[in-house]
């Protein structure tokens, strides 16, 4: 027998089976991540040796089933098949199974181990198993399934060199007996197709079988061979749901049903269960999911979330502005003045900013769901929350994306990957930037410091403060009603199931959250990143030339094409209330939305950006020469603000939804929409507002 | 015995999966697949606070579905 030398393996098993952790304890920090080609799915792939051969190790989206029903599930599906144009076949699989779940998670290893592939199945959670009173005899279970079973700790380490040797001792099987039936009739009938697809689309034999329980389980028949092979297998599989009817054997559910049958009388001789009084899961839960103290923990969790990327990152934030206030003043030092001392400090330095601002709330963000997912309690936030999402066609796990997004959309669009569905993912993803982020609110600020006089209300609210929350009413309300209606027209999907494992408590591992966090930085960093680099650097290209010399900041500003854009811009914005210099701000916010404060600061000659007071009184008291009337009135302080809280001015998140959604249909869409969106309730409040003479 | 849909189950009640009353295929697959075939003993855990959706006991492990899709299971109610 030759030794077996597999270049790829590939790692398999269902969600939440310990697969990740066992990734990373086997690849460390060797890894890969990327996508899929055409499709919004992650792939992750890393490098351990065996003995001294270097393997690839692809780490599969988790599945329950080699039957897919998300996109996600069939790039494990094609690939442990054989169909994938991207990734050659695994010579060998690991196949994780969960030993606290020990019937569900073999159903997978089952159809796995039906694929003929080399396969070894990595026992996880014996530890948790114990907890619960669950005992699994690993030596019956390898003989009864007829593959090698490690049991594996992957945070201890244990059974990883027991894991590889079983691994170098596989080798390639031929014909292995399948050890589940199904009935008779139905073994006839699938042994005919298996044969016809043999034939005709020269399938090999595992993959045959397969394929042939899928077309007898599918609804009609459907297949990807050509003309003339697909008439002959048509007929072939048609005939045959006929001979099931005359059995009345329901087929959509025969094979299923025989392969938990065979799954639950192994499991009598390997798996022991002791009734344990209350698991400590649940026990968690009677207070996490409580009528009351579910919610009280609930908020709880994500005031303090809130409050690390909304207040929290501020600290590392402004580090990061001195840094690069710090190498600006160096750079102005050492680099002659001119354009390349100007594009390094304004273009290239303030885009490097740009980038690395978002960094300390994205780091803090997955820091708290990392601890959320791997505990186990991010399901239990769904579960909680779905009734309330479902009402604006939503799912349970929108809701931590939305809120995140109060701070900064990047982040909160980069959480939506724990939602499975791609049209919940979606929706949540589109309405994410109507949640008004802190870049907002120095415009708001401002706004409102100028425009809305400081009287308090039923002596105990101030009518600033009544403005700026309505302003986050606001978003909220377009953010759902939207929802509702992308899930009722573009993004409406044929069933949407809520069916969500809640797996058992964990203590996170500090490990795979840090892993978790250092993919996502590095992530954004490198998709999001460069995008936003490219783009800051044009803005400033596009706000310093055509260069007038000897001139004002504000002079210069005015000349250039972003000054010229203004004013080119000024008759669509006029309806709205605004001016040619609020359009060159609404130019300058493309880099991030605060910086209208300072476009504005520089339009109206002010040199430091603390001198607030002054910039309020010269706006305040802007008069247009044409008509000599004031040009912010509250009433254009309340059109800005109303739209700032619906346009889509942020480039960077308009990069983040292009890198999650794996192109630039979604974004396009997004920034359509809430420019039509933006533009049409401006013009309607101004329109009212004028109406009444406000 | 009496046979009622998942969703009319108290907290702590179990029934045995009878039947599906759902003709979409690919719904009834996906509920198969997770475990809950003929003849399989379902116990109902809780609600979410909302009053939905239900949390259910099913193979040794806890899912949980909207009584919209709980709806069409049938189940035998089982005297606990």
């Amino acid at each position: 027998m030759n030794t077996f030398h597999p270049q790829i393996i590939a790692l398999a098993g269902n969600p939440n089976s310990g697969k990740t952790t066992l990734f990373n304890a086997l690849t460390g920090m060797r890894q890969k991540v990327g996508n899929y080609p055409g499709v919004t799915v992650e792939k992750k792939e890393g490098k351990f040796f065996l003995e001294n051969n270097e393997i690839t190790l692809l780490d599969l989206p988790g599945t329950y089933s080699l039957t897919p029903r998300s996109p996600d599930e069939k790039i494990t599906a094609d690939i442990l098949l054989g169909k994938s144009e991207f990734v050659d076949t695994p010579q060998a699989i690991v196949c994780v199974v969960d030993a606290n779940n020990l019937e569900r998670n073999l159903f997978l290893a089952s159809q796995i181990i039906d694929l003929q592939i080399p396969v070894v199945v990595a026992l996880t959670m014996l530890d948790n198993a114990e907890n619960s009173g669950v005992e699994i005899d690993a030596h019956r279970l390898s003989a009864l399934l007829g593959v090698p079973v490690v049991e594996v700790n992957a945070l201890q380490k244990f059974g990883l060199e027991k894991l590889k040797k079983a691994l170098l001792h596989l080798h390639q099987q031929k014909n292995i007996l399948r050890l589940w039936k199904m009935p008779e009739p139905v073994e006839k009938s699938c042994e005919e197709i298996q044969k016809v697809l043999e034939q005709e689309y020269r399938y090999s034999s595992p993959v045959a079988f397969f394929e042939s329980l899928r077309l007898l389980s599918s609804d009609t028949f459907q297949s990807n061979g050509n003309e003339t092979s697909n008439g002959t297998v048509k007929k072939i599989v048609e005939s045959n749901y006929q001979k099931l009817e005359l059995f009345e054997i329901d087929r959509h559910a025969v094979a299923i049903e025989s392969r938990y049958a065979w799954i639950q009388s192994l499991c009598i001789h390997v798996l022991k269960v002791q009734k344990t009084a209350e698991t400590i899961s649940d026990k968690l839960d009677r207070i996490f999911t409580h009528k009351i103290f579910g919610f009280v923990v609930f908020f709880l969790l994500m005031g303090i979330m809130f409050q690390s990327i909304f207040a929290w990152s501020n600290y590392p934030m402004e580090l990061i502005d001195n840094g690069v206030q710090f190498l600006a003043s160096n750079i102005r030092q050492s680099v002659p003045s001119g354009d390349f001392q100007d594009l390094l400090v304004n273009g290239v330095l303030s885009g490097v900013g740009a980038v690395i601002m978002f960094l300390p709330q994205i780091l803090f963000l997955f820091f708290f769901l990392g601890i959320l997912e791997d505990s186990g309690y991010m399901s239990r936030a769904a579960f909680i929350m779905d009734k309330l999402m479902s009402r604006f066609g939503l799912h349970g796990k929108s809701f931590i994306p939305l809120l995140s997004s109060f701070a900064c959309a990047i982040p909160g669009i980069m959480s939506t990957r724990t939602i499975e569905n791609t049209q919940d993912r979606l929706a949540t993803i589109l309405v994410a930037p109507l949640m008004s982020c802190s870049a907002r609110l120095p415009v708001y600020t401002l706004m409102v410091a100028a425009f809305v006089p400081s009287v308090m209300l039923f002596g105990i609210i101030s009518l600033p403060a009544i403005v700026i929350i309505s302003l986050y009413l606001v978003g909220v309300f377009f953010a759902l009603t939207l929802a509702a209606v992308f899930k009722k027209t573009i993004l409406k999907s044929a069933a949407s199931f809520f069916i969500m494992e809640l797996p058992p408590y964990r203590i996170p591992s500090w490990k795979t959250v840090g892993m978790y966090m250092w993919e996502r930085a590095m992530h954004f960093l490198q998709r999001a990143g460069t995008i936003i680099l490219g783009v800051s650097i044009i803005l400033w290209f596009l706000a310093t030339y055509p260069k007038l010399e000897h001139a004002t900041p504000s002079e210069r500003l005015e000349h250039s094409f972003v000054g010229k854009a203004g004013h080119l811009i000024e008759p669509i914005i006029q309806p709205l209330g605004f001016d040619w210099k609020i359009g060159i701000g609404m130019m300058g916010s493309l880099l991030q939305r605060e910086v209208f404060v300072s476009t504005m600061g520089t339009i109206y000659n002010i040199q430091t950006s603390d001198n607030n007071s002054s910039l309020l009184q010269k706006m305040q008291n802007d008069i247009d020469t044409r008509t000599g009337e004031k040009i912010f009135t509250p009433l254009v302080a309340i059109c800005l603000m109303v739209y700032y809280v619906l346009a889509m001015q942020c480039m960077s998140t308009i990069a983040v939804t292009r890198r999650e959604t794996n192109g630039w249909k979604w974004p396009l869409v997004q920034f359509g929409y809430m420019t039509v969106l933006a533009y049409s309730v401006t013009f309607a409040v101004h329109f009212v507002g004028t109406f009444f003479d406000f | 015995m009496t046979e009622v849909s998942l969703n009319n189950l108290l907290v702590g009640e179990i029934g045995i999966v009878s039947k599906f009353s759902s003709n979409d295929n690919s719904f009834r697959q996906r509920l198969m697949e997770m475990g809950i075939t003929r003849g399989t003993k379902i116990s109902v855990e809780r609600f979410a606070p909302l009053g939905d959706p239900i949390e259910i006991s099913v193979r040794g492990y806890r899912l949980t579905l909207r009584k919209k899709e709980a709806e069409h299971i049938v189940v035998q109610r089982k005297r606990s």
